[in-house]
Parts: C-alpha cells; structure tokens; sequence
C-alpha cells in the first residue's frame, strides 16, 4: 500500500474509506458563457438553489435545537429574492448560470466582510451556500459532513474547526487524517475525547481522493492507502493487543508504593460523559463549557446552563468536577462577547478571563448557574479561569467565585507570567490547573494552530517542565490539563514535579493508570531531575525513559 | 403613502433572529415593502442579505414602507417585530 505519514495524536487503528471534507470548490472561470438559452439557463440556477434550500431546510428539521437555526437561516439566504434577481440578471447577460451565482454571491460577501464583526463572520457560511450551489450545479460532491454513511468513514481534512465537529460522533468517524494541526489541535483534542485514532500534519493528506480505502494507525502516524486485507488485520490486532494489556490496571490514579495522583478526565460536555465513567476517571479535570456557546447570537440562558452543569455534576458523585469557565476569544471567538477593537493577534488578545472582564454579566451568569447546578449534587464544584497572568487578575476572580457561592476558585496557569511568579497568584486561589498547550504556545511564542511550528508544543520540552516544577511547589494543589497529561511517561515526570491531579482525555486514562502503577514515587522524582538535566525535548524523553522501566511493559 | 420610522430596539440590532423573522413576516405579504436608514437607499425588506448588509444596530431608526393592500397592518407588524428588545 502507498503511505503517508503523520504526528500520530490519538491512538488505535481505524479504517473505512476517506471522505475529503471542505474540498474547495473551483471558481467557475470569469467570462463563462451559457449557450444562448437565459430561460433554461435561469431554471438550472433556480432548481440548484432550491434543492441546496430544501437540503439544508430538511437536514436542520432532523437535527433539531440550534443547529436547526443555523440551517434554517442558511436555507433562508439561499431563498433570498432579491440574490435571485440578480442571478437572472447575470444569466440573461449571458453568463453560466455557474458563474452568475458565484458573482451574485460575491457581491454580498464583499459587503458583508466589510461590515465585520458579528455579521463579517457570517462570510462563510455565505461562501458555504455559494460552494454548495455550484456544487450542485456542476455535479461535484457537496462540501461539509457527508450524511451517516453505511460504515464510518476517515474524515480527510486540510484542518478541523470546532464548527466542523460538533455533530461527529465515534459511529459516523473511523479515523482523523488532517495535513495541518498539531498534537494539541483540534482535531487533536477531539479525537482523543471519541477515542478515535488521528493523525495530524500528514502532509498530501488532501490529495487523497475520496472513497480511497485508508488505514489509519493513530499511535504511529501512518495513513495507509488501499491496504490489503492482512495490513488491515495486523494494524487492528496489534491495537487491541495493547488494549488487553492496558485492562489490568483499576482503581484510582497512585504509583506503586500508593502515592494518590488523582486521574481526571477532560470533558467538553455531557456527551463526553460515558467515555470518562467507562475509562474509570475519578471526577472532571476540565469541564469545557465553551460548547454551551458556540453559534449563538447571546449567551445561553441559566436554565439551559444549569442543566449542562448539573448533567455532569450529577455523573460524579462525591468526586471533584473542576469547570472551566468560557474560554472564548483567539481560536474561538464569539458574536456576542466581541473583543473591543481589530485584534491582529487573536492569541495575544482580548481572551479568555480578559473578555469575561469586559463581559462581567456573562461570567457572573455561569458562576451563579453553576453554583445552583451543584446544590443537590454531592460533587465538589471546583471552578477555575482561563488565561490569568497576574494575582490581581486571580484575585478578581476567586472574588466572583465566591460571591457566586462557589467555595474553590482557581485559575489555568497557562502564561508564562503566572507560572514564573505562581508563588505571588497561589495566596489568591484554591487551586491550579496548568494548561500545557496554550503554556507552549506563549512559552515559545509559536501558534499551536500552525503545523509547520509542531516541534515547539512537544511537551517534553526541559523549559515547560521547570515551569510546571515552579507552579507545583508554589502551595496550592497543582493538575495539568493539557495534553502533556495524556503522555503516560511524561505523566509520571508530572508526578515526580508534584502534580496532584492529572486530567485527560478518557481513552488515555487506562494508558496513565497502568504506567503510574508500574512505578514508585522516587522513580518519578529520577525521571523528572533526569529530564529536567538535559537541554532538547528529545534528550528529556530518553533521560525520563531511563528511571521508568515499566514502560516497556506496556509497549511504550 | 404608507410608512413606519421606528427605532430597532433588539440588543443584536436588525441582524441574527429579528432579521430573519423581520424577512420571514415581509416574505409572507404579497406586496413590496422597502426598508432605509433614514434618508439611505430602500433595499427590499424580503431580502435576507440586503436587510444584513444593511446593518443596522441597536438604537438606530429604520424607515419600513409598503404600498397596496393590507399595508398599514402589515407596517404595525413589521414594527413591532423590531421595536421588541
């Protein structure tokens, strides 16, 4: 079989036939002519644009809830009289009914991009519409989610949004392959959350053509096309080999000689709940509420938040259940909570705890329906910020927190800032959550999103693991809820720094569990004085390898 | 001639939910009906896109016009929709 490789980011094998998403549509070429007849030309143009309508009408009845409005609005534009007229008017002139609806589209692309903000970011939903159209018109295969096929399929794609994913599920996806993206992508996160096999930064990955059978191995990085019938079998066995292997270990997070490393789970909402009580984690290392938000037009109301919060308290009784308020802003930004002028670094703007500042309504409103969420639940309710850089800024917060009712406040340390001076933030919170993605990212100044900067979020990096050294001695309970978590050798170098919890993705849980059980607390104390000696990410995970002898028991 | 000036009262301005119920009521009528930012160019108050590029916020005045049957209570409808915060 002909093969590509990649960043494996989530393990397993997975193999179905690739389905390429958001394959680009061509630009029907300027000057295409239709042959002289404008009325037959019009009605092609106007049954394109009612069969897209009434997809996106149907499909929206189906699914329901917000996503019905989305595709309603959508279908509602693709009925616009007036974007009608003007096709005709094209069509008449004499150009292809493909090329009018592109440049009818076109014109309100341009005035919407020029207005910005909330309306400027419904561009792409227009350009969406335009592509399905003259998709339809030109007979290629529909941009977007292909309807819930007969077998899973590989989801192929230059890069996944979180728009993109919503409504995937472990059914509909045998495997991820995106020729961007880093370990701590998107693609990255949610793949590991369905405990789906992916590979990242693959690059040709998009000049797989769709249907080609793929396998994929999401511990290695190999994306294999058209394999034989044995490549399929090998990869799949030697996957649930090391999945029998993993069985053994139960039971809450402690190394051999019984030191407690509490072992969590990240969630991103209720439907991630089965996978964390299936996994065995013993509470929620970071609840994500940033899904309760996405794609609407104001925040949701307290009920609806009350709910989704209580949903998941409900699913760990007596256990922590650490929450994370709206992290929005950069990579995910918001309508309703826009950041106060143009940001040319979203990342290095108004986000996360800073636009909550600007916004105090909002956050008040989920620390007060949180707060309500927990009455009658015996979790403990542990809420903590995102993007903190200074104690003033911890201070405000735990402050909210408890005017809310909510007794452990704490913040993501996540900035370089606040892991260097964690002693000054520790006085203000009860607890901290180091969050290793975005703590590289701003450690090395390198964008997470960006594939080409990959080697710069390896989390073995000498430099992120004195940070964590200097946050977990500062005086307050210490987790990582990054990805660096889910590494089951770096987790005992975690554990070796004093990291009290460890929160993850559910499907890494047995992976952290077993590694932990197999070492001593003094192992991982070499390990990490081992790591922390050398000077390259490289050199840290041989030196850690060296003190942590069970891993090769595991296979690691 | 009939007319309406009212005020957009939604936090969101004439965009998001109340443009499309503002379309939808407009949509329904079987006679033309303009909208304008006070002395700006109509644009056809069934058009979805032309209401969005139009971009009106919150707090500015909207002139709604139409012409032939049923105009006035289809003017009292399309300002009440828009007159709601």
């Amino acid at each position: 079989m002909e093969r590509l490789t990649g960043a494996g980011v989530s393990p397993g094998a997975g193999y179905g036939p690739a389905y390429l998403l958001g394959g680009t549509i061509p630009e029907p070429p300027a000057g295409s002519r239709h042959d002289g007849d404008p009325v037959g030309e019009t009605a092609r143009a106007e049954a394109a644009v009612d069969r897209v309508a009434a997809e996106l009408s149907a499909r929206g009845e189906a699914v329901g809830g917000d996503a019905h409005d989305v595709l309603a609005a959508q279908a509602m534009i693709a009925r616009d009289p007036v974007l009608s007229a003007e096709i005709a008017e094209l069509i008449d002139a004499g150009t292809a009914a493909e090329r009018a609806v592109y440049e009818a589209f076109s014109r309100y692309h341009d005035m919407l991009a020029e207005i910005g903000g909330y309306i400027g970011q419904r561009v792409s939903d227009l350009d969406d519409l335009r592509d399905r159209v003259i998709a339809q018109l030109t007979g290629v295969p529909m941009p977007g989610l292909p309807e819930p096929a007969e077998r899973p399929y590989v989801l192929v794609a230059r890069d996944l949004a979180p728009a993109d994913t919503v409504l995937l599920t472990k059914e509909l996806v045998a495997a991820f392959v995106t020729e961007q993206g880093g370990p701590t992508s998107h693609t990255a996160i949610l793949a590991r959350a369905m405990g789906v096999p992916a590979v990242v930064a693959c690059a040709g990955a998009t000049s797989i053509v769709n249907g080609t059978p793929v396998l994929v191995d999401g511990t290695t990085g190999m994306v294999g096309l058209v394999p034989s019938e044995e490549e399929v079998a090998a990869s799949i066995e030697a996957a649930n080999a090391r999945g029998s292997a993993l069985a053994s270990a139960t039971g809450p997070g402690r190394t051999a000689d019984g030191h407690p490393v509490a072992l969590l789970a990240n969630v991103g909402g209720p439907r991630d709940l089965a996978a964390a009580l299936e996994y065995g984690a013993e509470g929620v290392g970071l609840y994500r509420t940033e899904f309760l938000f996405f794609d609407r037009e104001q925040a949701p109301s307290d009920e609806e938040q009350e709910a989704a919060y209580r949903e998941v308290l409900a699913a760990f009784p007596g256990a922590p259940v650490v929450v994370r308020v709206l992290d929005a802003g950069a990579d995910k930004p918001l309508g309703f909570l826009p950041p106060t002028g143009d940001e040319p670094n979203p990342a290095l703007g108004e986000r996360g705890l800073r636009i909550l500042r600007i916004f105090p309504d909002v956050m008040m409103g989920q620390l007060r329906a949180l707060a309500r969420a927990a009455e009658g639940t015996s979790a403990r309710l542990q809420v903590m910020a995102p993007m903190v850089a200074s104690a003033e800024e911890a201070g405000w917060f735990a402050g909210a927190c408890r005017a809310a009712g909510i007794t452990s406040a704490g913040i993501m340390i996540e900035i370089p800032a606040a892991a260097l001076r964690a002693a000054d933030l520790a006085p203000a919170v009860d607890f901290f959550s180091i969050g290793t993605n975005d703590l590289a990212q701003y450690v090395f100044a390198a964008d997470r999103e960006v594939g080409a900067l990959t080697p710069y979020q390896d989390p073995w990096q000498p430099v992120l693991l004195d940070l964590v050294a200097t946050a977990a001695s500062a005086g307050v309970p210490c987790g990582v809820c990054g990805e660096a978590a889910s590494d089951p050798a770096l987790a005992c170098v975690l554990a070796g720094l004093g990291v009290t919890s460890l929160s993850m993705g559910a499907p890494a849980l047995p992976w952290v569990r077993a590694t932990l059980a197999r070492h001593t607390l003094d192992q991982c104390r070499a390990a990490a004085a081992a790591a922390r000696a050398t000077s390259t990410a490289e050199a840290a995970r041989a030196a850690a390898r060296s003190h942590l002898p069970g891993l090769e028991d595991l296979a690691l | 001639m009939p007319e309406r000036k009212v005020i957009v009262e939604s936090e969101v301005g004439l965009h998001a939910r109340p443009a499309a119920t503002f379309v939808q009521t407009a949509a329904k009528a079987p006679i033309d009906v303009t909208v304008a930012k006070p002395g700006g160019a109509p644009v056809s108050a069934k058009s979805i896109l032309s209401i969005l590029a139009l971009d009106v916020r919150h707090g500015e005045a909207i002139v709604i016009h139409a012409e032939g049957e049923g105009a006035d209570q289809l003017l009292d409808e399309l300002a009440a929709i828009v007159s709601v915060a």
